[in-house]
């Protein structure tokens, strides 16, 4: 590698009138204050919605705005949660995981299996290599073979779907095994219960949060996910991260399956059956650009929160399921809309 | 730098026959062509973007073989292109390090491979500040940026890198007339640290404004190497495009035609 | 695309032919009676998403009586539920097949009406198992089970284990659009004596039935009406998934379910749900193949409908409602 000390000899200070290139750069006219902000900073709109939510919430059900429902929210956020973790890496390099989902199951499947007879540390390793490997050929087909993301994971997720349900012959068997629902368990304050699967979730997010902001691989994720060309020319094995993203993905997803045997601990081929939707929803309302380059985990987060919460409230405002996806949609419209609007003219 | 007796053939159209190229130390080399002339294939044989099917390319007199944009930037030659290379979501320094970027010492960098933005934003800024480029702040978006200062940016961030050769691909052909004197500028700082620049522009003006010497390609090869000072734009402009022989016009070239020189 | 099986029907043809051949070439050089070889009867099955268990189960006994009887089988599912439009196509192509007789489990009431006249004006048989259509009449017969008779029977059984205590109901339903699940939505409110509405009611919420749509379902409602003393589910996979939310909250709920699956049966046994009750699958295509085969060899055609059977399991039976308690449940469950 180049040793990254820049030439710069010292050279005679130059006129400024007669040098300086063009100071403030004028904003694009499209542009007016507000909406630049938001821009800049994109998790501002979907931590704007969460809180609307809460507030509409908490004033329309007396049962909502409490510890114990706060805490159950997050309990019931950690699936998607952690799960929507992969997919975020994934949208950032403007590629798409409609496989997520299954393989999660698939990973819940074959750790429920092995676990029920016997050995539990095995099962969940074998759980995680499941997940990693097949996400590890979403990678290699997308980005050795271009192959597009979307017909590549609507594949995957065909073919995964049935393997898992040929896996545990259409049955869903119970799990015993305490290690492989340890994630449900964890410390309680009266009404409010701090699970394992929480705590892990936080963390994973933090993990992952560091990673693509402070790290060189991170920036390199951004800038593919921006300008694939650009980041080639300037000597990114895009080809290399790109693989690595999805091959990571499958990694969250693994442990998206130990979450899902934590809150229910049942292993179940014809469980989750949108939960790539749900993923995707809570990525895309999280603020991240659907086109690659914008958002991240911060954003997922909040997007997630989002996604559980209108769903207990509803359910707990007694209001039709049906409304509940005609809200999450419309939330999801929202999103990529004004991600459209405030993007246009930033476009490389 | 030098190059002698390129030749790249794709299939049955020839990209480069026998091409020539010399560059000589802190020189600013403009390189015109009409289109189809076979310039842009050239220069990505000297950025290493290409392999050419044969003769040869020196570096400081010695034999250079790239098999990748790679190799050229480890000899010392960067190459900014006509698309800037930029990731417009990005900021300034992290387009400035992109794919080199810097870690911090010790732990922190090694084992958990934390970026040095302080640093590496001090370094972006100084470079900056050194080549008389002002913008409002060294964490600006380039999106925020207008395509002058954009072009700058990457003529910068090439300027940097480079140890030997700063290769630019047409920096002004999407800018207006003010932009383009900041630009211009902007390059003859650049020779004033120390680099060689090739210029490839259309635009006779601008080269004769700025330009030591002028290689005219024609026909996939270097039909003539003149001097702004000898030479009028017109002869140029008819060496180009055939009008003129190579002969009608005074040779600045350093080297014999198909003799290695330094 | 149809998932369409034809196990042995593509040589049938041939066969068929060559047996005609054969048999008009024997026939005509030996006077006198030469058998002609039995052209094996081609029925068809058509089942809802074999995703279920459920459907998969009886699809699985429909064809293994149709094979007892020396029967040529062509099968086809639907990918999803609601999806008719792949059973439509393989109707046309068991219709075009010759098939003499068909088992329908219709994924929509309406949607396959037209479809199934064509065949039944082609001289097809059919009958429809698990749900029927609409009109009923539209098909030869149905084998189903008496959905709205399964909610009566938890409903009443809630009712009578609550006794005196004020009720506090949730029902966890599935898509109410529906037939069945909204047949049994009706019967357990019937069952429980009150109508839509009622104020004992305390919430509803709809769920995929599996465990983990149950799960956050009962979740929410608990949350909402920490009261909620009785549930009704659509099925058991939700029922145990509800079983986790009612845990984890620390409260004693009555929950009841409908299936009869072996899993469900376990959960009868350790005390997960109170009450469930039973439904036959194997028994619903062993009836509606042989009602076919009956129909073809002997001409009666089946007709009206058939209450395959319900049967309350439950290990705390109560009086005036006819029960089985788990170990009989687990020797007559379906499923695994």
């Amino acid at each position: 590698m180049q040793d990254p000390e820049l030439t710069v000899a010292t050279a005679p200070q130059s006129d400024s009138t007669e040098g300086a290139v063009a100071a403030a750069a004028a904003p694009p006219a499209s542009l007016q204050r507000p909406t630049r902000s938001l821009f800049a900073y994109p998790i501002t709109g979907p931590l704007f919605a969460l809180i609307v939510i809460f507030v509409v919430f908490s004033l329309t059900t007396s049962t909502f705005m409490n510890a114990g429902n706060i805490s159950l929210i997050a309990q019931q956020s950690v699936v998607i949660g952690t799960l929507a973790l992969g997919q975020t890496l994934i949208i950032l390099v403007s590629g798409i995981d409609l496989a997520d989902g299954a393989i999660m199951v698939l990973g819940t499947v074959v750790a429920g299996s092995i676990a029920s007879h016997g050995n539990a540390v095995l099962a969940i390793a074998l759980g995680f290599v499941a997940c990693i490997v097949v996400a590890s050929i979403n990678g290699l087909v997308i980005a050795r073979f271009r192959l597009p993301p979307f017909i590549a994971t609507l594949g995957m997720f065909t073919i995964i779907a049935a393997a898992a349900r040929l896996y545990s012959q259409s049955r869903s068997f119970p799990v015993t095994s305490d290690l492989l629902s340890v994630l449900g368990s964890g410390p309680e304050f009266g009404t409010v219960a701090v699970t394992y699967g929480t705590m892990l979730w936080v963390a994973l997010t933090l993990v992952l949060g560091y990673a693509l902001n402070e790290t060189p691989w991170g920036v390199r994720v951004y800038a593919i996910g921006n300008s694939p060309i650009a980041a080639r020319l300037n000597g990114v094995n895009v080809t290399r991260v790109v693989f690595s993203v999805y091959a990571l993905a499958g990694v969250f997803y693994a442990f998206a399956a130990w979450q899902a045997l934590g809150r229910t601990p049942i292993a179940d081929p014809t469980g989750y059956q949108i939960a790539n939707l749900d993923s995707i929803t809570a990525v895309v309302i999280g603020g991240t650009s659907l086109f690659g380059g914008r958002g991240g985990v911060a954003g997922t987060f909040i997007g997630t929160l989002i996604v559980v919460a209108l769903k207990n409230g509803l359910t707990q405002a007694g209001i039709d399921s049906l409304y509940q996806q005609i809200a999450t949609g419309a939330l999801v419209m929202l999103a990529v809309g004004a991600d459209q609007y405030l993007g246009r003219g930033h476009r490389a | 730098m030098q190059a002698i007796g390129l030749t790249k053939h794709y299939g049955q159209v020839v990209g480069m026959e026998g091409a020539d190229f010399e560059l000589a130390r802190g020189e600013i080399l403009a390189v015109v062509g009409d289109n189809g002339a076979g310039k842009s294939t050239l220069i990505k044989a000297l950025a290493g973007a290409l392999i050419p099917d044969s003769g040869q390319v020196y570096v400081d007199g010695e034999p250079v073989r790239f098999s990748s944009p790679l190799d050229a930037r480890l000899v010392g030659i960067e190459t900014v292109y006509q698309e800037l290379a930029l990731a417009t979501q990005l900021d300034i320094t992290q387009n400035m390090f992109l794919g080199r970027e810097m870690r911090k010492p010790g732990v922190l960098g090694s084992v958990l491979r934390q970026l040095d933005k302080k640093r590496m934003r001090q370094q972006a800024a100084e470079q900056m500040h050194n080549l008389g480029i002002r913008v409002q702040s060294i964490r600006q978006a380039i999106e925020t940026l207008s395509g002058g200062q954009r072009q700058a940016v990457a003529v910068a961030r090439a300027a940097a890198w480079g140890r030997k050769v700063v290769i630019l691909d047409e920096p002004t052909a999407a800018l207006g007339v003010r932009e383009t004197h900041q630009v211009l500028d902007l390059i003859r700082r650049v020779r004033e640290h120390g680099l060689s620049v090739v210029l490839i522009s259309h635009s006779m003006p601008e080269i004769f404004a700025i330009a030591d010497r002028i290689h005219i390609h024609r026909l996939g090869r270097r039909a003539a190497i003149v001097s702004p000072k000898t030479t009028v734009m017109s002869d140029v402009v008819a060496v180009m495009t055939g009008a003129l022989p190579s002969d009608a016009v005074v040779s600045a070239a350093l080297a014999p035609a198909g003799a290695p020189d330094f | 695309m149809a998932k369409s099986e034809n196990t042995k029907s593509r040589r049938t043809p041939v066969r068929a032919g060559c047996a005609i051949a054969l048999t008009g070439v024997c026939a005509g050089l030996v006077p006198g009676a030469v058998q002609a070889e039995e052209k094996k009867l081609l029925i068809g099955i058509v089942e809802l998403q074999l995703t279920n268990p459920f459907f998969d189960r009886l699809k699985k006994s429909a064809v293994d009586t149709a094979k007892k009887n020396g029967l040529d089988v062509m099968t086809a599912e639907a990918n999803t539920a609601g999806d008719s439009a792949t059973q439509i196509t393989a109707i046309e192509n068991m219709i075009n097949r010759g098939v003499k007789g068909i088992t329908l489990d219709p994924a929509n009431a309406t949607a396959l009406v037209p479809i199934v006249k064509k065949a039944r004006d082609a001289g097809i048989v059919v009958v429809t198992t698990n749900t029927s259509l609409a009109p009923m009449t539209a098909a030869d017969a149905a084998y189903e089970t008496d959905n709205l008779q399964a909610g009566v029977l938890i409903g009443r059984w809630a009712k009578a284990t609550m006794g005196s205590k004020p009720a506090h109901i949730a029902m966890l339903d599935y898509d109410l659009s529906d037939k069945t699940s909204k047949a049994r939505h009706d019967g357990f409110l019937k069952g429980f004596g009150i109508a839509e509405g009622d104020p004992q009611i305390a919430g509803s919420a709809l769920n995929m039935g599996n465990a983990e749509t149950g799960q956050t379902a009962m979740e929410n409602l608990l949350s909402a009406h920490p009261d909620i003393n009785v549930i009704y589910t659509i099925n058991e996979p939700a029922a145990q998934g509800a079983f986790f939310a009612i845990k984890n909250a620390k409260r004693d709920v009555l929950v009841t379910s409908i299936d009869g699956s072996c899993s469900g049966v376990r959960s009868i046994a350790d005390g997960t749900i109170g009450a469930t009750v039973m439904q036959f699958p194997i028994r619903m295509g062993e009836m509606a193949v042989e009602a076919v085969i009956r129909a073809v060899d002997d001409g009666v055609k089946p007709s009206g409908f058939h209450n395959t059977g319900t049967v309350l399991i439950t290990d705390h039976p109560v009086a005036g409602v006819d029960s089985k308690d788990s170990k009989w449940g687990l020797e007559n469950c379906w499923g695994k």
